[in-house]
């Protein structure tokens, strides 16, 4: 039967679809998704760079290649751009690009406003790491703990920049919060019950839901300290009765949300890949789900885990210590769902297999170690050593950053319609993995062994010389692996093999278009029947009772199919620059905050009356 | 505003969808997230409550709160919710000459609700309440001003779907619109009431 011609409107024309014009004022949720993840990677070579700064200080004792304040400064940037302007937005590459087409949807419920959420992050990233260029970058650590933030104890413009750029990218966060909850909510294809989504649009889902609903608590904690800063009030100030505690409340129960924001995603890729390389569903799939959304209630019951030191006393301590232990369950769940799932398939090691293989064993054991800090006597001896560092940086590094990176292999030929190279991938495997031990893993000695973090420098003779050095090599040879990334990305970019539409034999609906997908996405609504659409399609249908009727709906098909694409603009870039120059202002002068916030609200207007 | 459009497939099989309009599920879901906001901003005045005292510092709430004249302001933004599901109901109807009416009274009440509070941080400034000077202050102006911020930005955009209906743009004035707006309004209009109650009313308990 042939197939229906697809009109699209011309604004859609190739002629029109290139030029850095058309990159401005795309709305096209596959071209944000890009920039996102361009954004995210470059963003990570900075924070690489910080991060091997700090190592280079660390090697040896009573090193001063760095001072104390520009250090702290480092791994305060280090912190804040790997987590806002690296792992947020890398996985936000994700959820743009892969959503709509692992739901079947055209684009996102609201694309102009998804361009504003891309817009708005790049901004704020921009404008908090301009600190290095105006007097000082942000140096009070990426949990900013009052009253260090104070103007007295920090009187230079770093903190300023740090709670204005983050108020920034919150707004981003929130405005694609609200936008990809509403498209995966209501933009499905016929038949893609929610028990039907693929694991890693369920875990965009649950990262949403969190973003929304944690996002406006460290909102309020930056505007009260901003207000503090800026208008003189009492909020943090001991002295006129305000309390310290009130940020770490408000700040933690942010915080730790956060955390899951950041593992999910990659919880939700690895979910995607292992049952395609090893060629069977994911085991107890709605466990892993189910697992998921629990580990997001969870979630928001646990901050206080992170304030053990601070002497709540028992009954708090005990209470937030049991829903830490708790949370081990689905995590444990899961793990032993994605084990389950490999055993006994017929496993391909591609680089994007070995690096969901990778995120289970390393995230196991920085989950591992988590687990020992949610009892509070332990935790007291934990706070503020090295053994924290080397448990958040298993579940970061060898958790989400594992995790993206297979997302990264397994993704690239369908966005660029050509395979990265396997050989140099698995060199880039290699390398991270042992790396990241050679780096981290010395780290629970440090910490064991007295070492408190946050230091620039320290005393020889503690035992720590050897095990510090150790780190700074593993650092290295991580910048090594990263080297090795971006060079075979760039050479994949520009002649990889030619990969196909389906290189990996894929489940989900994205495989089932071109690589690189056309603008429009799917010609016709795919229709779905069961949890892996296009496994069905090419090997027929696991669930025998619920066949489709195909062929005769293709039938009434019409020879023609004019396809409605909402046009490009530019005022979700108007709008966000608005934003910035809002926040911006209110270090410069109230007139420019006033300007931005015009800017805002013509943009809006503008944006509202604008034919769609 | 809406970019449902994106949404319709390109044959007839309507997408798996929880039946809400994308408009009006992010909006609520907006609200729930501004919900957070004023939880945080509330939670921080209770927590700071009373402190002044310990520290002999202030004026205290007591001091300054006229029960009476924030009562009428609270009836006065009650009564723009009234307005506002008249306004709802009558683009419902299609009645274009109520709807705006009823629109631009919910934006005139609300105005109204801000001059009161306007008044009121005058009075109080006048009086020593300063943002800098106590706990009180500080956590009263930031909690009550957020508020008023959220209800002046609420009568702009009442006022921009009223001036909507007199222009060639007539066709945006849809159900679904007025109707998200007022979402808004009466989420900004319980607010006040938890902020009425906690803030003022809890004072004159015993």
């Amino acid at each position: 039967m042939a197939s229906p011609a697809i009109v699209l409107p011309e604004h859609c024309s190739e002629e029109k679809l290139s030029g850095i014009w058309s990159w401005i004022t795309t709305v096209d949720h596959k071209r944000i998704g890009v920039m996102y993840g361009v954004s995210a990677l470059s963003f990570f070579i900075l924070g690489g760079v910080e991060a091997l700064a700090i190592r280079t200080q660390l090697a040896m004792p009573n090193q001063s290649i760095v001072g104390a304040h520009f250090y702290n400064s480092l791994v305060t940037m280090h912190a804040t751009t790997m987590i806002f302007l690296m792992v947020m937005p890398l996985s936000a590459a994700f959820f743009n690009y892969m959503v709509p087409l692992m739901i079947g949807a055209r684009d996102v419920a609201f694309p102009r406003l998804n361009a504003f959420s891309f817009w708005t992050f790049l901004f704020g990233g921009l404008f908090i790491n301009s600190s290095f260029f105006f007097g000082e970058a942000p140096a009070a650590g990426w949990f900013g703990y009052a009253n260090l933030t104070s103007i007295q104890y920090s009187p230079g413009p770093g903190v300023d920049f740090w709670a204005l750029g983050l108020q920034t990218l919150g707004v981003a966060s929130l405005a694609a919060g609200f936008n990809f909850i509403a498209t995966i909510l209501n933009m499905r294809a016929p038949g893609m019950s929610l028990m039907r989504m693929p694991v890693f649009v369920w875990m965009t889902l649950v990262v949403q839901f969190l973003v929304i609903l944690s996002f406006p608590m460290i909102t309020v904690a930056l505007i009260l300290l901003t207000f503090d800063r800026m208008f003189g009030t009492n909020f943090y100030v001991p002295e006129a009765g305000g309390d310290p505690l009130l940020w770490q409340h408000l700040f933690w129960l942010f915080g730790h949300p956060e955390v899951y924001i950041l593992i999910l995603p990659a919880m939700g890729i690895v979910s995607e890949v292992l049952p395609v390389f090893a060629r069977k569903p994911l085991f107890g799939a709605p466990f892993v789900i189910f697992s998921g959304i629990l580990i997001g209630f969870v979630g928001f019951g646990v901050w206080s885990h992170h304030m053990f030191t601070t002497g709540l006393g028992p009954v708090a301590d005990t209470a937030f210590s049991l829903a830490t232990m708790l949370i081990a369950i689905p995590t444990g769940v899961k793990i032993f769902n994605w084990l389950a799932t490999i055993w006994g398939g017929s496993i391909r090691f591609t680089t994007a297999m070995l690096f969901a293989l990778g995120f289970i064993s390393m995230f196991t054991i920085g989950g591992l170690s988590g687990v020992m800090h949610a009892s509070p006597p332990i935790d007291l001896h934990h706070q503020d050593s090295y053994f924290v560092v080397a448990h958040f940086h298993y579940v970061l590094y060898g958790g989400a950053i594992l995790g993206l990176f297979s997302g990264i292999y397994y993704w690239f030929p369908k966005i660029t319609g050509k395979l990265m190279d396997e050989r140099w991938g698995k060199v880039h495997f290699w390398t991270s993995l042992i790396g990241l031990n050679v780096t981290f893993f010395p780290m629970h000695f440090l910490g064991m062994q007295g070492m408190p973090r946050r230091v620039y420098t320290y005393e020889g003779g503690f035992g720590w010389e050897i095990w510090n050095l150790c780190a700074t090599v593993g650092a290295f040879l991580l910048a090594l692996s990263a080297l090795i990334f971006f060079i075979n990305l760039l050479k994949s970019l520009a002649n990889g093999e030619q990969s196909g539409n389906d290189p990996w034999d894929g489940a989900t609906l994205e495989w089932t278009l071109t690589s690189p997908p056309p603008v429009h996405n799917f010609d016709l609504m795919p229709k779905v029947t069961s949890e892996r659409p296009f496994w069905d399609q090419k090997y027929g249908s696991t669930h025998g009772h619920d066949d489709t009727t195909e062929v005769a709906e293709e039938e009434q098909l019409p020879a023609e199919i004019h396809i409605h694409m909402p046009p490009a603009s530019y005022w979700p870039m108007v709008v966000s620059f608005g934003v910035i120059t809002f926040f911006g202002g209110l270090m410069i002068h109230p007139v420019v905050s006033v300007i931005g916030a015009l800017t805002v609200i013509v943009g809006t207007v503008a944006w509202t009356f604008e034919p769609e | 505003m809406s970019s449902d459009h994106s949404a319709v497939s390109v044959h007839e099989h309507p997408p798996a969808s929880f039946g809400v309009p994308n408009l009006k599920l992010a909006f609520w879901l907006f609200l729930a997230s501004d919900c957070m906001l004023f939880g945080s901003l509330i939670a921080t005045y209770l927590s700071y409550r009373g402190k002044d005292q310990l520290f002999g510092n202030g004026p205290y709430p007591l001091d300054l709160f006229s029960v009476e004249v924030t009562t009428i302001s609270t009836f006065d933004l009650l009564m723009s919710s009234v307005t506002m599901v008249l306004a709802v109901a009558a683009i419902q109807r299609g009645n274009m000459f109520q709807t705006r009416l009823w629109l631009g009274l919910t934006a005139l009440l609300g105005a109204i609700f801000v001059g009161f509070q306007g008044y009121e941080f005058t009075h109080f400034y006048l009086e020593g309440l300063k943002l800098q000077g106590n706990l009180f202050g500080s956590t009263f102006y930031v909690l009550t001003g957020f508020h008023g911020t959220h209800v002046t930005l609420g009568v702009v955009w009442l006022l921009l779907v009223l001036a909507t209906t007199f222009t060639k743009h007539k066709s945006m004035v849809t159900h679904l619109n007025v109707e998200v707006a007022g979402l808004y309004w009466h989420f900004v209009d319980i607010v006040w009431i938890v902020i009425f109650t906690l803030v003022y009313l809890m004072e004159y308990t015993v």
